[in-house]
C-alpha cells in the first residue's frame, strides 16, 4: 500500500482508503473515489497537483492530497 | 389529467450540461436571484409545453446531496421543502456511473423523477450504447435522451415530465445497503415515526439513512437526545462491523447498485481508453510547458482586449464628445445653466467615461468566456493552485483575480467557487488589486501627461504588476492574521475538452458584461448627480479679488502695449490705428462668446470686425496697419501649425519629425522676415510684450476665480480640509476634490479633475494644467494611490451582499484604503529623498 503520490505516469492502481477529514471523505466518494475503485495516473506529481481517471471522469488533486490517498 | 401549471427542478452534477438544458428549456425567460439567507444563485424560468405552463428552478450544479457544501444543502432543502412537483436528473452519458450517484440519492428521497441522458451525442461518439428501456427500469424514472446544447430532446423531456407530474410515475426502486445497515435504518426509522416536525417532510428512511451517514444538518434538527444516542450506538456498531464508517460503506453500496445497473444496460463497443482530452491535458498540464503556455494566452487574451477595443473605444469617445457637444449647443452659448452643467459635465460626463471603457471590457469577458468554456480555466485553476497555495489562496481564487482586471463586481461574485469561507473573504479582499477597467481612464491621462513616449507601455504593465504584487503581499498577510485557516483540500473535476460555441460563448460575456453596464447605469449615474451637486455648489456671492476690474485692467495693459509699437512701424505716436483694430478684435471676441459659430451673431460680430479694421486701413498710412496685421496672422498660423502637428502626431523633442516641422516653420518666417521686415519685427514684439503676457494674465484670473468657485463648494471644502493628510502624498486640494468623486466610482476620477480645473472633457488642457502644477513623481504617486485605494462604492455594495455582512465590506474599504495611503506615501517620500522624478 502506497500513497497516490508516488505512482508513476500511465500506472493503474486501487483506491485503498484515504485520510482525510470526514467531508474530504465523502467528497472524494461522491466523485467516485471509493475504495476498491481502479485510478489510472494521467499525470503524477510527488509533491504537486495530481490528475487521475476514475472511470470516465477526470480529477485533479492538489496540495500534497496525493498523499493522503493510499493505493494498491 | 393535465395541470395548468407545473413545478419543475432541475438537478445534476456541475459539468453534465444542465445550464445548456435550462437555457434551451427557457431560452430568455429567465432570472437569477438568490436562495432566501444564503449567497447561493438561484435561476429561474420559465416555458410553455402545449398548454401546460412550467416553471424551472435551475438548482446548483451538485455531485451528491450530503450536507457537505453548502450548494449540496441548498439543492436538497429546495426539493425538500418546495417539493417540486417533477425533479428532471440532467446525466452526463459519457459519465454515466459517477453521475448516477446523485441520482440513486434523488431516489432514495422518493421524488417524482425524469431521466435526461445528457450529451448522447459524446457518448455515441465514445461508441457507447445505452439499453434505455432496462435502465429505466432499473432505476424506476423514465429516461431520454438529450443534446443540451443543441436543444434536442427537449419536447420529449417535457412529454415526459409532464406525464410524471400528471402521476404516471415509475414505480419507486429502493435501494438495499446490506442487512446489517438495513437493520439500523429500521431501528432509527422506529424512533422517527413518533416525531412530528422534522419527519412531516421526508421519506424517514431516507432520514434514518442520513443519520447513519452522519449529516449534520439533519442531525442538527433532532433534538430528542435519545436519538442521538441511539444513533451513535448504531454507527459505533456499524463502524465495527464494517472498519469503515457507514458512510463509505453506503457509498459504497449505491455504486454498487449503480454498477450493476449499468452492466445490464450499457455497454461500450469501443475501448477508448486515453481520449483526445487526455491527450490535450499531457500538453497543458506538462510540468515544463504548464506555465509557459499559461502566461502565453494571459498575454494574448490581454493583447486582444487592448488591441481590438483601440478602435470602439474611440468610436465611443467620439459620440459622447458629440453628445455633451450637442446637449450644450440647446442653450444659448456662455449660459451657465445648472441644468446643462448637470447634463453635459455631469452625466455625459461622468457616465460617457464609464462607457467608453466597454468594449474593453466585453473583448476580456469574452476572451475568459473562452477559455472557461473550452474547459482550461479548469486546467489553469490547477496548475496555478501551487503558486496560489504558497500566497494562502487556492487555484480557483485566480478566474476571479482575472476577471478582476475587467470590473471587481463581476469578480467577487465569481468567487462563489470557493467552498471554503476563509478562501473566499481572502480572495474577496485582494480582487479589487487587479488593476479594473475603471482605472485605465486614469493611466491613460496621467501617463501621457508626465511620461515621454517610450516609458509609456512599461508604465502601464508596471502598474499592473504593482497590483499583482500587492494582492499577493496582502493576500500572504491576511491569511497569517485575519483569516488564518487550515489548508483545504483541492479537488477539482477536470471537464472535457470542449469546442466552445459562439452562442454559449457570447452569452456567458454578456452575463458579466451586463453587471459593469448595469453599474454604470445605476451607481454611477446617481453618483455623478451627487458629485455634480458637490462641485457645483454652493456658488461663491463674492470674491475676494476684483476679477472684473482685473481683466479690464488687463484689456488696458494689452492695448497700451499694442500702441507702443507704433514706433516700430514707423507710425506717429499718437495713431491710434494699431490700437483701434486690436480693440475691433477684442470687441468681435467678445460678441462672438455669446454665439454659436452657426448662429448668425457669430456671422455678424465677424462682419463689424472687418468692417472696422478696413476703415482704419483706409485712413492715412494705413498700409503699415495691413502689413502688420497680414504678417502678424501669417507668423501666428505658422507657429499654430507647428504645434498642432507635434500635438497631432505626438511628436517627441528632439525626434526628426520635430526637426522637419521647425524647419518647416522657421522657413515660412524667414521669408516673412524678407518681405516685410518691419512688420514682422513688430509682429514679433506684439507676441511677445503684449498678447502672451495678456493671455497669461486672462488665464491666471480664470483661474483664480475658478479655485475660488470651487473652494467654495462642498467637495471643495472638504478637499481642503484633508489636504494636510494628502501633502504626505505630494497631493493638494485638488485632487483631494477629485479623489471625493472617485470614491463612487474610479471612472469619475478623471472627469472630476476636468471639473476642478475647470477643462471640462480636454484631455490635452487637463494634462497641460497637470504637468504646470505636479511632476512626474506626483502623477505616478496619483496612479498609485487609485490604483490599491477602495474602489468604487459597486464593488463594496457587492462584497457586503457576496458576504451577507456590512463587517466585511467595511474591512475591505479599510483596508485598502489605509494600504494605499501608506504605501504612496511611502512611495512619494522615498522619491523626495532620492529625487526622483521631480522633475
Amino acid at each position: 500500500m502506497v500513497p497516490l503520490s508516488k505512482v508513476s505516469d500511465g500506472k493503474k492502481v486501487q483506491l485503498v482508503s484515504v485520510h482525510g477529514g470526514r467531508g474530504l471523505v465523502a467528497r472524494l466518494a461522491a466523485m467516485g473515489m471509493i475504495p476498491g475503485v481502479e485510478l489510472e495516473v494521467i499525470r503524477g506529481s510527488t509533491h504537486g497537483p495530481v490528475v487521475v481517471a476514475v472511470k470516465q471522469s477526470r480529477l485533479a488533486l492538489g496540495r500534497g492530497m496525493a498523499h493522503k490517498v493510499m493505493v494498491k | 389529467m393535465s395541470r395548468q401549471v407545473i413545478r419543475v427542478a432541475l438537478a445534476g452534477n456541475p459539468n453534465s450540461g444542465k445550464t445548456s438544458v435550462f437555457n434551451s428549456l427557457t431560452g430568455a425567460r429567465q432570472h437569477v436571484g438568490n436562495y432566501p439567507g444564503v449567497t447561493v444563485e438561484k435561476k429561474e424560468g420559465s416555458c410553455r409545453h402545449g398548454d401546460v405552463d412550467i416553471h424551472i428552478v435551475d438548482l446548483p450544479g451538485t455531485y451528491s446531496l450530503t450536507a457537505y457544501t453548502l450548494d449540496e444543502v441548498v439543492a436538497r432543502n429546495h426539493i425538500i421543502s418546495e417539493r417540486p412537483d417533477v425533479v428532471i436528473n440532467i446525466l452526463d452519458a459519457s459519465n454515466l456511473e459517477r453521475n448516477l450517484y446523485l441520482t440513486t440519492q434523488l431516489m432514495e428521497l422518493d421524488v417524482p423523477l425524469v431521466l435526461a441522458l445528457n450529451m448522447s451525442d459524446v457518448a455515441q461518439a465514445r461508441g457507447i450504447e445505452f439499453d434505455l428501456a432496462t435502465l429505466s427500469g432499473l432505476l424506476g424514472a423514465p429516461i431520454m435522451p438529450t443534446i443540451g446544447h443543441r436543444g434536442q430532446g427537449m419536447t420529449e423531456l417535457l412529454d415526459a415530465t409532464i406525464a410524471v407530474a400528471g402521476g404516471e410515475r415509475g414505480h419507486h426502486v429502493e435501494i438495499h445497503y446490506g442487512r446489517e445497515i438495513e437493520e439500523e435504518i429500521g431501528k432509527i426509522e422506529g424512533m422517527l415515526d413518533r416525531r412530528d416536525v422534522a419527519v412531516d417532510q421526508c421519506e424517514t428512511r431516507w432520514l434514518a439513512t442520513k443519520l447513519l451517514e452522519h449529516d449534520k444538518e439533519i442531525r442538527d434538527r433532532i433534538d430528542d437526545p435519545k436519538i442521538d444516542a441511539a444513533i451513535d450506538k448504531s454507527i459505533a456498531h456499524l463502524q465495527r462491523i464494517y472498519g469503515d464508517p457507514p458512510e463509505i460503506v453506503i457509498a459504497d453500496r449505491r455504486y454498487g447498485f449503480i454498477s450493476g445497473a449499468c452492466q445490464e444496460a450499457v455497454r461500450a463497443t469501443v475501448e477508448a481508453r486515453h481520449t483526445m482530452s487526455d491527450r490535450i491535458d499531457a500538453v497543458v498540464t506538462n510540468r515544463v510547458l504548464a506555465i509557459p503556455l499559461f502566461l502565453a494566452l494571459m498575454y494574448l487574451a490581454f493583447h486582444l482586449t487592448f488591441a481590438l477595443g483601440e478602435a470602439p473605444m474611440g468610436w465611443l469617445e467620439l459620440f459622447f464628445s458629440w453628445l455633451g457637444d450637442t446637449i450644450a449647443s440647446w442653450w444659448p452659448k456662455g449660459v451657465e445653466s445648472p441644468l446643462k452643467s448637470l447634463l453635459v459635465d455631469g452625466i455625459v460626463g461622468g457616465v460617457g467615461g464609464v462607457l467608453i471603457f466597454l468594449p474593453n471590457i466585453l473583448l476580456l469577458f469574452l476572451a475568459i468566456a473562452v477559455l472557461e468554456d473550452s474547459g482550461y480555466m479548469a486546467r489553469a485553476a490547477f496548475i496555478m493552485d501551487r503558486l496560489m497555495h504558497k500566497i494562502g489562496l487556492h487555484g480557483k481564487s485566480f478566474i476571479p483575480m482575472l476577471i478582476g482586471f475587467g470590473c471587481s463586481v463581476p469578480a467577487i461574485m465569481a468567487t462563489r467557487t470557493l467552498e471554503d469561507r476563509k478562501d473566499r473573504l481572502t480572495t474577496i479582499m485582494v480582487t479589487p488589486l487587479m488593476s479594473c477597467g475603471a482605472r485605465l481612464p486614469i493611466y491613460a491621462l496621467i501617463i501621457p501627461a508626465f511620461f515621454p513616449a517610450a516609458w509609456r507601455a512599461p508604465m502601464l504593465w508596471g502598474i499592473y504588476l504593482l497590483g499583482i504584487i500587492l494582492a499577493v503581499v496582502l493576500a500572504k498577510l491576511l491569511r497569517k492574521t485575519v483569516f488564518k485557516g487550515a489548508d483545504t483540500p483541492f479537488v477539482m473535476e477536470l471537464p472535457p475538452w470542449r469546442m466552445p460555441t459562439l452562442k454559449g460563448v457570447l452569452i456567458h460575456m454578456w452575463e458579466r458584461g451586463w453587471l459593469y453596464l448595469r453599474k454604470a447605469g445605476t451607481i454611477i449615474l446617481g453618483a455623478s448627480f451627487i458629485l455634480w451637486a458637490l462641485t457645483s455648489y454652493p456658488k461663491p456671492t463674492a470674491y475676494t479679488s476684483d476679477y472684473d476690474g482685473a481683466t479690464t485692467q488687463a484689456r488696458e495693459d494689452y492695448l497700451a502695449a499694442v500702441h507702443s509699437l507704433n514706433a516700430v512701424l514707423g507710425l506717429p505716436e499718437k495713431s491710434d490705428l494699431l490700437s483701434g483694430a486690436v480693440r475691433a478684435e477684442l470687441i468681435a471676441e467678445a460678441e462672438q462668446g455669446r454665439y454659436w459659430e452657426s448662429e448668425p451673431g457669430f456671422a455678424a460680430a465677424e462682419r463689424e470686425k472687418a468692417g472696422a479694421i478696413s476703415l482704419l486701413i483706409r485712413q492715412p498710412s494705413g498700409e503699415a496697419l495691413k502689413s502688420f496685421l497680414d504678417t502678424r496672422d501669417a507668423m501666428g498660423a505658422a507657429l499654430a501649425e507647428f504645434e498642432t502637428a507635434l500635438a497631432d502626431g505626438d511628436i517627441e523633442a528632439d525626434s526628426i519629425a520635430h526637426l522637419a516641422l521647425a524647419h518647416r516653420r522657421d522657413e515660412i518666417l524667414a521669408a516673412l522676415k524678407e518681405t516685410h521686415a518691419r512688420a514682422y519685427a513688430a509682429a514679433v514684439q506684439y507676441f511677445d510684450n503684449a498678447h502672451a503676457p495678456f493671455i497669461r494674465t486672462m488665464m491666471e484670473i480664470d483661474q483664480s476665480r475658478h479655485a475660488e468657485d470651487m473652494a467654495g463648494t462642498v467637495a471643495g471644502r472638504i478637499g481642503h480640509a484633508i489636504e494636510p493628510a494628502l501633502r504626505p502624498m505630494g497631493f493638494d486640494w485638488r485632487i483631494g476634490t477629485a479623489l471625493i468623486g472617485a470614491t463612487a466610482a474610479k471612472e469619475i476620477f478623471v472627469a472630476q479633475l476636468g471639473v476642478v480645473y475647470a477643462v471640462g472633457g480636454e484631455r490635452e488642457a487637463l494634462r497641460a494644467r497637470l504637468r504646470e502644477d505636479y511632476n512626474p513623481l506626483i502623477g505616478f504617486c496619483i496612479m498609485v494611490f487609485c490604483l490599491i485605494t477602495a474602489p468604487c462604492v459597486a464593488t463594496i455594495a457587492v462584497t457586503k451582499q457576496e458576504t451577507n455582512s456590512w463587517k466585511w465590506a467595511l474591512f475591505q474599504l479599510t483596508l485598502l484604503t489605509a494600504t494605499a495611503y501608506v504605501v504612496t506615501v511611502v512611495l512619494y517620500q522615498a522619491g523626495l529623498l532620492l529625487r526622483i522624478g521631480v522633475g
